[in-house]
């Protein structure tokens, strides 16, 4: 032992803390249990004006019966909190700022509340620290914003404090890391507090108090998509996808991002993917929430790995079903993990795909529109060049062999890409067209006071873009004005797309900068749901030999 | 809610193919639209009309259409669209499709 020095001087936070958990001592029944009752009081004990301050929630599972409690507190005692956490999607997240105990916001995504959030920054009821990737928002967790107090939550306690949060376990780790080993007090919401937990996520010793949630924690099957809504022309696009970008560049590891496209993926691999000769070549590792839609390409041996941020509702049993191919801890279940499969969305994978509603005439992509301050999770993580990416793939190298500035910037040595991939039709909803002269964010950054419009996706890290029109190879244009011009040449009849040339992009696809479903010998006529292997999510459930179990909005049968 | 009619008279930038019969693709749901395509003595032009929910995109149907018979020189055809809502993506693919059906 070399802490044999015991100056004060030294050990202010441990004293403080020392101190808090001396004021919430009565509140202790057993162990590390308080009554779900008490949790206000708990709350005013251990925390202080102006302190650092995480409520747990991502856009899957959140502490919401906690952030209600918070709401609760005595604002003369407890106000100005400085809030950081991964995202504020639930009404009581907001409502700490409209009823003053928090002040100051740092997060990633918005979700449902980027309207209010948007609304509060502009009348000074917010402060907005900044907008953050995930991984970036966890890394100044062990910086700059260490958390004083974090309110958690699992799915099961004991009364030594050992949590299991299984499934779900998502951000957990990150934030009880970050906060415990900084002398923080952590407090956790769970749905049951049992004798015998199923396996320990969390150890005891790193939490100070449990509570009961008098209901189990919400939860949002964010990843799930009826295959009954996949639309022909999503279809195009995912033929376009597997035979220009996945097949061109044999791309085995990947995120698929959120949305019907890459739904569309997954559903016409065990069809058209198997017809181009992926299977065994492409997808085989992937960084993905258990998507229902991978059912059928799981089920027909595409995949060999898949890690999980988070999980989804229903694919519990299924998951723990297919243990070879998902992480799974010794008791069985999936035990998710934000943070690693942010990770490994960064540096390992070769490949991530995605929309967005906007791409400006550079290749800049946002799904920020004016008056919504929605942050963007993961994208900006995962869909961007890992600059610090040592180990080569093929996918990575050839995207980067085809890099006419490679030279230019570092000579002779060979260096790879990361493959970010944009599918969008040209118009959206509503006909908006998606390729604008300036992205809404610029109109978002001044009415919200933001220092930068906030792009999801920089253009010098956008690779692929792909429309009905074909598919921009953007990594193969020497300089703006050639990507310019290629993404004219594919932006359809958007003001942007009636700008191209027809010469212009003659050449363009004389070069391979450009193809068109023509080019690629994709034939549109064979666009259809006939190519799903799943057409519906009673599909997806025989696909699964009834071990997916879809939450009750998606029964449609 | 209000229907907007659209009506286009058209021809291909070169003529090449008519229609041996009659056909119908699609559904007016929810994004998408249906096509009835009738061969007509137009003499080689194209009639087009467009039944929609939707204003303010008349440029922009015209372009399409107008892509759609470059691309494939159709003539002589009457061409009747209820749309609900399509996207241009959506109308210009179940064009091909209705044209590769009724061939």
């Amino acid at each position: 032992m070399t802490n044999d020095d015991k100056r004060n001087s030294w050990r202010k936070r441990a004293a403080d803390t020392a101190a808090r958990k001396e004021a919430a001592a009565p509140l202790f029944v057993k162990g590390k249990e308080v009554l779900a009752k008490d949790t206000v009081a708990l709350l005013e004990a251990v925390i202080r004006p102006f302190d650092i301050v995480n409520i747990e929630g991502n856009n899957q599972k959140q502490a919401d019966f906690l952030a209600d409690c918070l709401n609760k507190v005595d604002r003369g005692k407890i106000h100005d909190l400085h809030m950081v956490q991964s995202a504020v999607p639930l009404p009581a997240h907001l409502d700490l700022f409209e009823n003053g105990i928090a002040k100051k916001l740092d997060f990633a995504f918005g979700g449902p509340q980027a309207g209010r959030v948007a609304k509060f920054i502009e009348n000074g009821k917010i402060e907005l620290g900044a907008i953050h990737t995930y991984l970036e928002l966890f890394g100044r967790y062990f910086l700059d914003l260490t958390p004083r107090v974090s309110l958690v939550c699992a799915y099961k306690a004991d009364r030594k404090g050992n949590l299991y949060t299984g499934f779900n376990t998502e951000d957990t780790p990150a934030i009880v890391e970050a906060t415990k080993f900084r002398e923080g007090i952590v407090i956790a919401q769970v749905n049951e507090i049992v004798d015998e937990l199923p396996r320990v996520d969390i150890p005891g010793d790193w939490v100070d108090a449990v509570i009961q949630s008098p209901k189990p924690f919400f939860i949002e099957p964010l990843f799930t998509r009826d295959p009954a809504l996949v639309t022909d022309s999503q279809i195009l696009l995912a033929m376009l996808c597997l035979k220009g970008i996945y097949a061109e560049y044999g791309v085995t590891s990947m995120n698929h991002g959120i949305g019907f496209l890459t739904s569309a993926i997954e559903l016409i691999l065990p069809t058209y993917g198997l017809e181009l000769g992926l299977k065994g070549k492409c997808c085989t590792h992937m960084i993905l929430n258990p998507h229902p839609t991978m059912i059928p390409a799981i089920e027909e041996g595409w995949v060999d790995t898949i890690h999980c941020f988070g999980g989804e509702l229903g694919m519990e049993d299924y998951v723990a079903s297919r243990p070879d191919i998902f992480f799974v801890g010794p008791d069985g279940s999936l035990r998710s993990n934000r943070a690693f499969a942010q990770t490994a969305g960064h540096y390992a994978i070769d490949m991530f795909i995605g929309g967005t509603l906007q791409i400006d005439k550079y290749g800049n992509s946002s799904t920020a529109t004016a008056g919504r301050v929605a942050g963007f999770g993961g994208a900006p993580n995962m869909g961007c060049d890992a600059k610090g990416r040592r180990h080569p793939t093929d996918a990575w190298l050839k995207c980067g062999q085809e890099l006419p500035s490679l030279e230019r910037d570092i000579g002779n040595i060979p260096r790879g890409k990361r493959l970010v991939v944009q599918g969008v039709e040209t118009f959206g909803e509503g006909r908006k067209p998606v390729f604008v002269e300036e992205l809404d964010a610029w109109k978002l950054a001044k009415s919200a006071n933001l220092p930068i419009p906030p792009v999801m996706i920089y253009g010098d890290d956008l690779t692929h873009i792909v429309t009905e029109d074909g598919i921009a190879y953007l990594n193969r244009c020497k300089d703006m004005e050639a990507r310019m011009a290629a993404i004219r040449a594919v932006a359809g009849f958007t003001e942007i797309g009636l700008a191209a040339k027809p010469e212009e992009t003659r050449a363009l696809r004389e070069a391979g900068i450009v193809k068109t479903p023509a080019d690629l010998g994709v034939d549109p006529n064979r666009a259809t749901r006939d190519l799903l292997a799943a057409k519906s999510m009673r599909d997806l459930v025989t696909w699964s030999g009834g071990l997916y179990n879809p939450p009750a909005r998606f029964r449609n049968w | 809610m209000a229907l907007h009619t659209l009506e286009l008279d058209l021809a291909a930038s070169a003529a090449k193919v008519t229609l041996p019969a009659p056909s119908h693709t699609g559904v007016t749901g929810s994004s998408d639209l249906e096509i009835m395509l009738t061969p007509a003595p137009l003499s080689g032009r194209v009639t087009v009309k467009i039944v929609t929910p939707v204003t303010g995109f008349d440029p922009l149907w015209a372009r399409v259409m107008q892509k759609f018979l470059d691309e494939t020189g159709l003539y002589d055809t009457a061409i009747e669209i209820n749309d609900n809502n399509a996207t241009p993506a959506v109308v210009l693919l179940r064009l091909q499709q209705a044209l590769a059906a009724a061939l």
